[in-house]
């Protein structure tokens, strides 16, 4: 017979768990931004200018001796990093100052002493964004994440009602800061592609939210009499079937990325997985039970309510 | 809901086997490709820089500089307009540019208006509606013009230097060779240069950096035709062969003028209507050139671009005021294409490197490789898990995840669509959103059917309340997608193009595609119970 990850007529009293939710939400969105705050985010290239470079050895290097070796070349202050393996280094230097030849003076210097003391040495990628550039992406990046969040809020107002598009927005908030918190903790490397899994777990979040906010919606048409609580509680369990098969089909295929696709998206693989797991936390403990807080209510008594068809619930 | 009328049924059929012939190609090399009939697709997926190799640079112009180039150009032009102005020369003194103004004295007050005159004929209409002019021209203090420039004007010429900067790189970048660069313009003052395979920038950059060499130099008439196709020159001259046609002229070894004297060239009228190229000199270009032409009139000139003859026009009457005009047998475009062949010896506009990129050619093909095998297993990770938990809706949904990645392939294929890494990334993405379409619709059939509700049924009501909230979900997402497309760079927009394509084509397959294979299988088996 087939698989089934969630028996027949689960019902966990989420709506009862949410004082312990939110506290558990205020204690890592409130430590994801303490974590921002105080360590701040590894920025890559894209964000704050300069020059990387992907070199790759033929056996580990001594990251000390070799970060000596760099500085001594009078390029600037080097930053090592590892890369995915011990033989794959990130070497991080400033912008020279000067025109791009500066800059490729640099690189053939860098170049050129190492090949000549780790033989079988070998420069796989090379990225130089200056600081104009850089400010730009920073700022079109934060642009599209404010927007994309906007067009959420609006969409799901227009869609259901003005509590969902609250309650949807401010989970969604939640996964955002969590997420930017676990770069800030790991600190890998955030860069544009970062930024592209942000605006993704944004996205996938979302559809998790829209199908749940969908059967409460479906739910409080369909049971007039019953109290917000049991609602809730009754839509989330009828939807956990598909939340967990679904997450658990993106966490499979997104393992896999992490595990066996390239170096270059392991910051980005990273950020998605865990902002599945975040998203998928906060649409069944966080925006559904937020609705009951922003108040919420079932129609229990039919005289009270206006006519039309679409507004079956009230908000106070 | 389980109707499917014919042409329903073919439609479905159409789309989906045009997709996957779009994708076709992608699974043959090169050269199996092209000796294929022409009634099939040829295009294959274009892989991003990130994925195969190749070099990057953003340039930036440096519009202070076209504002002052084109003012001093202006001074030049005011000199030899007050001088030859309509009842004779009107004299002044000051001449001067300041501040993005052109200032100068008349020294002759009764000669003003005459010298307001000649000078207005300078400026250019900018053409549209409002008739905005490329530059104003007023008169202060009693007897001082000033020439100050408009906004719209400064704004034509760095448009127009823009677009001769990327006519000018991408003539030299056809020079490597390379296959398929992109050169393309981005915002007001941006110049986007990909070349792929191109794992040495600097080379790139010393190309975009370097002044083809433009020359006019006298034809040597008295040459021996003979001796020249056997390529040997009298002394002090050599032998050349044209740009664009067969045979060779030869021409004096020293050089008239040299093309950094050229300030302009574009297609205009001779006085006969026909179209031709007219070009102008500054200052000391103009001065030489009208000796050189006053010396040699009715003896034709070589115009030669990096050692290539591009035009021989004959020299019918001296030329003193800088400008000149080429006539001759012209088409419109023939006429344009020696205008920008003249003006392509110089980049326009100073451009510097703000931003450069380098993959190597190992990197690319080491995340192809590992993008391409994570790609794999996780299609099949999570084929086996649908198929054990749904069974045969399973097959369907994993039959129509299949048909999502051809398709999205097809699409970008044909559509000339880059795929990069994070393209690959939206493509697992919409893998993911196909696969929750199809777990949203056999989980609500599962729900109808614990309910008690009929095979048939069952399958109707999970199809219809579980494609609403597929609609929502991926409306919303679409929404963010194009957000990402306008507002987003790089990698960012890369990412977008991919999910948006996937988007609609999961929905497609993941709700269309699986509800006629469900439709079929149901009514030529009529089964009584559903395992799902």
């Amino acid at each position: 017979m087939n698989l089934k990850l969630v028996p027949d007529n689960t019902n966990i009293g989420f709506v009862r768990m949410r004082y312990l939710a939110f506290g558990l939400t205020l204690l890592l969105t409130i430590g994801s931004i303490a974590l921002l705050a105080t360590r701040g985010l590894n920025l890559g290239v894209d964000f704050r200018g300069g020059l990387t470079m992907e070199t790759q050895f033929a056996s580990p290097p001594p990251l000390d001796r070799l970060r000596i070796e760099v500085d001594s070349l009078g390029v600037g202050q080097a930053a090592l990093q590892e890369f995915g393996n011990a033989r794959t280094i990130l070497i991080r230097l400033p912008l020279p100052d000067g025109d791009q030849a500066a800059v490729q003076r640099v690189v053939a210097k860098v170049q050129a002493d190492l090949k000549g003391k780790y033989p079988g040495v070998g420069f796989r990628r090379t990225e130089s964004v200056s600081g104009k550039v850089s400010d730009e992406l920073i700022q079109k990046g934060a642009l599209a994440v404010l927007l994309s969040m906007a067009a959420v809020a609006l969409f799901t107002w227009f869609r259901f009602e003005w509590y969902f598009g609250v309650s949807t927005v401010v989970a969604l908030v939640h996964d955002v800061i969590v997420t930017m918190g676990f770069f800030a903790l790991t600190q890998l490397e955030f860069d544009l592609n970062v930024v592209a899994a942000v605006l993704t777990i944004i996205g996938y979040s979302l559809n998790d939210k829209v199908v749940i906010d969908d059967r409460i919606r479906e739910n409080l048409r369909k049971y007039r009499s019953m109290d917000i609580g049991h609602i809730i509680d009754l839509s989330v369990n009828e939807t956990l079937p598909r939340t967990v098969m679904t997450s658990l089909a993106m966490i499979v295929a997104l393992t896999a990325m992490l595990l066996l696709g390239p170096n270059v998206i392991f910051g980005f693989t990273a950020a998605m997985l865990l902002g599945i797991v975040v998203g998928t936390y906060s649409s069944i403990f966080v925006s559904s039970s937020l609705l009951i807080s922003l108040g919420v209510k079932s129609r229990a008594a039919p005289a009270e309510t206006r006519g039309g068809a679409e507004r079956v619930v009230r908000a106070k | 809901m389980l109707d499917f009328p014919p042409w329903k049924v073919w439609t479905i059929a159409l789309v989906s086997l045009l997709g996957v012939l779009f994708a076709v190609p992608n699974f043959f090399s090169e050269d199996a490709v092209k000796s294929w009939p022409t009634s099939l697709p040829h295009s294959k997926l274009a892989l991003g820089l990130d994925l195969r190799g190749g070099s990057h640079l953003m340039l930036e112009a440096a519009t202070d500089e076209v504002r002052k180039t084109k003012l001093e150009a202006l001074e030049d032009s005011v000199r030899g307009e007050l001088r030859d102005a309509n009842g004779g020369s009107v004299p002044f003194a000051d001449l001067s540019t300041n501040g993005g103004q052109l200032s100068v004295t008349i020294t002759d007050p009764t000669a003003l208006d005459r010298g307001v005159e000649a000078l207005r004929k300078l400026s250019q209409p900018l053409g549209g509606l409002t008739g905005q002019r490329d530059f104003e021209v007023s008169v202060v203090d009693g007897n001082r013009i000033v020439i100050t420039e408009s906004d719209a004007g400064v704004a034509k010429a760095v448009n127009d230097a823009m677009a001769q900067a990327v006519e000018v790189i991408r003539k030299r970048i056809d020079e490597l060779g390379t296959r398929e660069p992109t050169i393309v313009r981005q915002g007001d003052n941006r110049i986007v240069v990909q070349v792929p395979g191109l794992q040495d920038p600097s080379k790139l950059k010393a190309l975009i950096g370097k002044t083809a060499k433009l020359e006019f130099k006298l034809v040597d008439t008295a040459a021996d035709p003979a001796q020249a196709a056997q390529g040997h020159a009298p002394p002090g001259s050599q032998v050349l062969g044209f740009a664009d046609q067969p045979g060779v002229i030869v021409v004096k070894r020293r050089a008239l003028i040299t093309g950094d004297q050229l300030t302009d060239a574009h297609l205009s009228n001779d006085q006969n209507g026909r179209p031709a190229t007219s070009f102008a000199f500054d200052s000391e270009g103009s001065r030489k050139f009208a000796k050189a032409t006053q010396a040699n009139v009715g003896k034709p000139f070589a115009i030669i671009l990096d050692n290539k003859v591009i035009s021989a026009p004959n020299i019918n009457e001296p030329i003193l005021g800088g400008s000149g005009i080429i006539s001759g047998s012209f088409t419109t475009e023939s006429a344009n294409n020696l205008a920008i062949l003249l003006r392509s010896g110089k980049l326009p506009v100073e451009l510097k490197v703000i931003e450069e990129r380098t993959v190597g050619p190992d990197l690319g093909a080491d995340s192809i490789r590992a993008g391409t095998l994570a790609g794999i297993v996780a299609v099949v990770a999570v084929s086996l898990l649908m198929i054990v938990t749904y069974g045969r809706f399973g097959v369907y949904a994993v039959m129509a995840l299949i048909l999502n990645v051809f398709m999205i392939l097809g699409v970008m294929s044909v559509g000339g669509f880059t795929l990069t890494l994070p393209g690959i990334a939206g493509l697992v993405l919409t893998i993911g959103a196909a696969v929750d379409a199809n777990v949203l619709i056999n989980e609500r059939i599962r729900e109808e059917q614990r309910k008690g509700r009929g095979v048939i049924q069952s399958v109707e009501v999970g199809y219809r309340d579980a494609t609403r909230t597929i609609w929502d979900a991926n409306s919303l997402n679409i929404i963010v997608a194009i957000i990402m497309f306008f507002f987003g760079s790089g990698p960012i927009k890369g990412f977008a193009v991919v999910l948006s394509i996937g988007i609609a084509t999961s929905v497609f397959t993941a709700v269309t595609v699986t509800r006629l294979m469900v439709a079929t299988w149901l009514r030529s088996r009529r089964p009584s119970v559903l395992a799902i």
